[in-house]
């Protein structure tokens, strides 16, 4: 016996049997059925943010946080432009989430109508799928196939339109297990390519794990399962920026992170390797470098549920198309039914090689005189932080990078940013998704002041909800990262990369509601970070750096993984030649 | 999260083999695309060509099973091995795509496109299109005394073949369906 109800009621009901408790949105006249109902129900929280923007990155913040897709509610016209950014941020990053925006009624679609906008074709490049929903009938059948969708196979967003006619028309409701569909990616890897992994594990001298966000997107099992593998045959591993947590900063094997602005010793050892088992990484063009020079001399394995990723950029030699934690399981399966074997003497050759390429300490920075080092703050902010059920989320830029370098993840689904689509503006509101899934957990936004004013109307969010945001940011008053490529590529002509008029950050929060700390003496950062700790309640901490520090090391765009530019004293005139120029 | 009926042996995914040999002659393929007939599908895969810069030579689409919502798209399409590869796993995970099929390397394949083609002129011109029209099996399917116009199914090259030989008999207007393509044999290659 099926169910009647209004559509606005179904988009509810659905949240509810898809077992959704938080909606990040913000109404306007297209949904104001759906908030109607909203506002008459208890199952489903409402979290009014300040921006649509700032629910979508929220949205990717609870999804990225606890593995659950996150779900946003905007109205038509406005509202749905205004969710574009944040659908384009989570299709690269692969983070499932659900939107819903409000649609003119459907007689008045194709007229121009007020707020109205072909939501469907604006975001059907950036989601995984969308739909236009234009009986009620359908709608709650595409509510529960929107969320299969999202979070089947490779992740990521999906849009739902309704229109206000079909949000007040009655129509029968459809239960999730009512419907039927076709999609369903492979997740089992193919056993024959999974052995010839494992044989090419048993033999090679210089192996190495190459992980990324797939680990992630597969759960925290995949994570679980690598670590074993990685404790089994005792391989060198590093991971992207995405894939961070998914094996803990403190194993013996972790090299850190590798790529443009990753490590020394990871990234030479992707170059000298003569094995690469990439797990879920997308050998982006922040990893490969120049790609005719990536890791010359390597046999390659390539672990992804998404075809398209495969052969993308790099030719690989053993690709397995399914879901990590599947193949994991499998290969483990096969490498220890073969005996466990490993090429010992090889490897630990290997070993010494890479402990040679540690010895090169290449985040080493003096933290000197009265001017603190964006890198001093971060490492304090490590030390003084890392014992506490911690979550971190970044803006982009160069402080996003320093995180990345001197925070140490343990545990996936700890670590927000934004790789692919480098989105400013990300990490605000993504702190906020992030600390309502974990109300009682420290959150922390390492935030540039740039970045983190794009976003800042979240500030009313947080303190609406008391949600004890901690927003870090390294005020260097530069667009940091813009500045560093000007000075490496463009005859140091820093064209429009300061911020002048900057607000004083500790009245801005008061102005909130907000507490605000501001610090710059290297003396009182401890304290300070302290108080931020300590203070129940969002704070805005605007910790005053160096202006001019640059991010190292790195590898400039158009050179392979071996010619990396290393700390201050690396030659950095004409780093970048015209070749490497075009690239971002 | 409650989980959907999948139904059994579905998969977006078909079954094309990943290690494509790398060779950078451009090659030219053709795909046949099953689709969910539904809204803005032909959107999205053309969205892909033209988003990720793909060539398209030829698309044609139309419903196949009524029943099924199904429509048939033929893709004729070229760029090196990578590329095709690449064309051919982006085109698998558009999610209303049901199957994917590389009709140029699953086997022989028959290829047909049908144009129509309007020729005016008088005398020995007109004498000689309807004479070459008769070579080229095409029919004429409207007539005045100044012109005619012609049905020719065929390969695009024997289209192609025969509009070069009407332009200079007085070629006004082509109207072409673009590829249509089965392949050969009695098994169905898609369902
Ligand atoms: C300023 C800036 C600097 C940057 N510098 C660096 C840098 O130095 N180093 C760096 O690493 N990154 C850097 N990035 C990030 C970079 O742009 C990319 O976002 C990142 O490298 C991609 O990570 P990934 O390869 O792990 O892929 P992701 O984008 O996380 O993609 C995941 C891959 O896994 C697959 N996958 C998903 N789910 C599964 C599953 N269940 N099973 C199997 N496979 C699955 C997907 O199909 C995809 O191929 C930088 C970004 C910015 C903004
Ligand atoms: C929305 C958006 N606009 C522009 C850029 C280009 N961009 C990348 S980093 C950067 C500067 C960021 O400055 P800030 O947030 O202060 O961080 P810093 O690099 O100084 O640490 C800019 C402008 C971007 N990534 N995103």
């Amino acid at each position: 016996m099926s169910k009647t109800m209004t559509g606005a009621k179904m988009v509810v009901q659905a949240l509810v049997d898809q077992g959704v408790e938080v909606v990040f949105g913000y109404p306007g006249g297209a949904v104001l059925p759906i908030y109607d109902e909203i506002f008459q129900q208890n199952h489903i929280q409402h979290i009014l943010v300040r921006h649509e923007q700032g629910a979508v990155h929220a949205a990717e913040g609870y999804a990225r946080s606890t593995g659950k897709p996150g779900v946003a509610l905007v109205t038509s016209g406005p509202g749905a432009t205004n969710a574009v950014t944040g659908l384009t941020d989570a299709l690269m990053d692969s983070i499932p989430i659900i939107v819903l925006t409000g649609q003119v009624p459907t007689f008045m679609i194709g007229s121009d109508a007020f707020q109205e906008a072909d939501t469907v074709g604006i975001t059907r490049p950036c989601t995984k799928h969308n739909w236009l929903v234009k009986e009620t009938d359908r709608l709650a059948a595409t509510m529960h196939e929107a969320f299969h969708v999202a979070t089947s196979g490779r992740p990521g967003p999906v849009l739902i339109d309704i229109p206000k006619d079909v949000q007040f028309a009655t129509g029968k409701y459809t239960e999730a297990r009512q419907v039927e569909t076709h999609y369903a990616p492979q997740v089992k890897g193919d056993l024959d390519a999974i052995t010839e992994l494992a044989k090419a594990m048993e033999t090679a001298k210089r192996p190495i794990f190459y992980t990324g966000g797939g680990v992630i997107n597969s759960g925290p099992a995949a994570s679980q399962l690598l670590r074993e593998l990685v404790a089994e045959t005792n391989f060198p591993i590093t991971s992207t920026l995405m894939g961070l947590g998914c094996y803990p900063a403190s194993g013996e094997n972790w090299l850190g992170m590798l790529g443009m602005h990753g490590l020394y010793e990871a990234n030479m050892a992707m170059h000298d390797c003569d094995l690469m088992i990439n797990i879920g990484a997308r050998f982006d063009d922040r990893i490969t470098g120049l790609v005719d020079k990536f890791s010359p001399g390597s046999k390659k394995a390539h672990i992804d549920i998404d075809a398209s990723s495969i052969n993308k950029v790099i030719r690989v030699d053993i690709p397995i198309l399914g879901d990590v934690a599947h193949v994991l399981e499998d290969l483990l399966k096969v490498w220890k039914s073969r005996g466990r074997k490993t090429n010992k003497e090889g490897l630990s050759k290997w070993w010494d090689q890479i402990n040679e390429w540690k010895q090169v300490d290449c985040l080493k920075f003096k933290q000197e005189g009265k001017t603190i080092k964006p890198q001093h703050a971060v490492a304090r902010l490590e030390a003084l932080t890392k014992s506490h059920d911690r979550y971190i989320c970044t803006e982009v830029g160069q402080h996003q990078m320093w995180a990345a370098q001197y925070l140490g993840f343990e545990d996936p689904n700890r670590w927000m940013t934004s790789g692919g689509l480098g989105t400013m503006g990300y990490g605000f509101p993504a702190s906020v998704g992030v600390q309502l899934a974990h109300r009682d957990a420290l959150v922390i936004n390492v935030a540039g002041e740039a970045s983190w004013l794009m976003n800042m109307q979240e500030l009313g969010t947080a303190v609406q909800y008391n949600l004890p945001v901690k927003q870090f940011i390294l005020n260097n008053e530069r667009l940091g990262m813009v500045r560093q490529w000007q000075e490496l590529l463009h005859g140091e002509r820093y064209s429009q990369s300061w911020s002048e008029a900057l607000p004083d950050f500790v009245k801005l929060a008061e102005a909130f509601g907000a507490k605000g700390i501001m610090v710059s003496d290297p003396d009182d950062l401890d304290d300070a970070i302290m108080e931020m700790i300590n203070h129940d309640g969002p704070v805005l901490f605007d910790c005053l750096i160096e202006k001019h520090e640059n991010c190292f090391p790195m590898i400039p765009s158009g050179k392979p993984h071996n010619e990396m530019l290393l700390g201050e004293n690396a030659d950095t005139t004409n780093a970048i030649q015209a070749g490497g120029a075009v690239m971002v | 999260m409650s989980p959907l009926k999948i139904k059994k042996g579905a998969t977006s995914h078909s079954a094309y083999n990943l290690r494509s040999s790398y060779g950078d002659e451009v090659e030219r393929h053709t795909l046949a695309v099953i689709v969910a007939n539904e809204p803005g599908v032909l959107a999205r895969v053309i969205g892909l060509f033209s988003g990720r810069g793909y060539n398209i030579e030829s698309l044609t689409v139309a419903e196949v099973d009524h029943e099924g919502h199904r429509s048939r798209i033929t893709i004729v399409t070229s760029g090196k091995p990578q590329i095709i590869t690449q064309i051919k796993s982006q085109l698998s995970r558009i999610v209303p795509v049901h199957q994917v099929h590389d009709l140029t390397v699953e086997g022989p394949t028959v290829e047909r496109e049908l144009a129509l083609l309007k020729v005016a002129g008088s005398g020995d011109h007109r004498i000689e299109a309807i004479r070459l029209a008769d070579i080229f099996r095409a029919n004429v399917v409207d007539s005045t005394l100044e012109s005619f116009v012609f049905e020719i199914t065929g390969t695009p090259e024997k289209i192609d073949a025969f509009a070069d030989l009407m332009r200079p008999l007085g070629l006004q207007e082509v109207a072409r369906t673009g590829v249509a393509a089965l392949a050969r044999g009695s098994e169905a290659k898609t369902s």
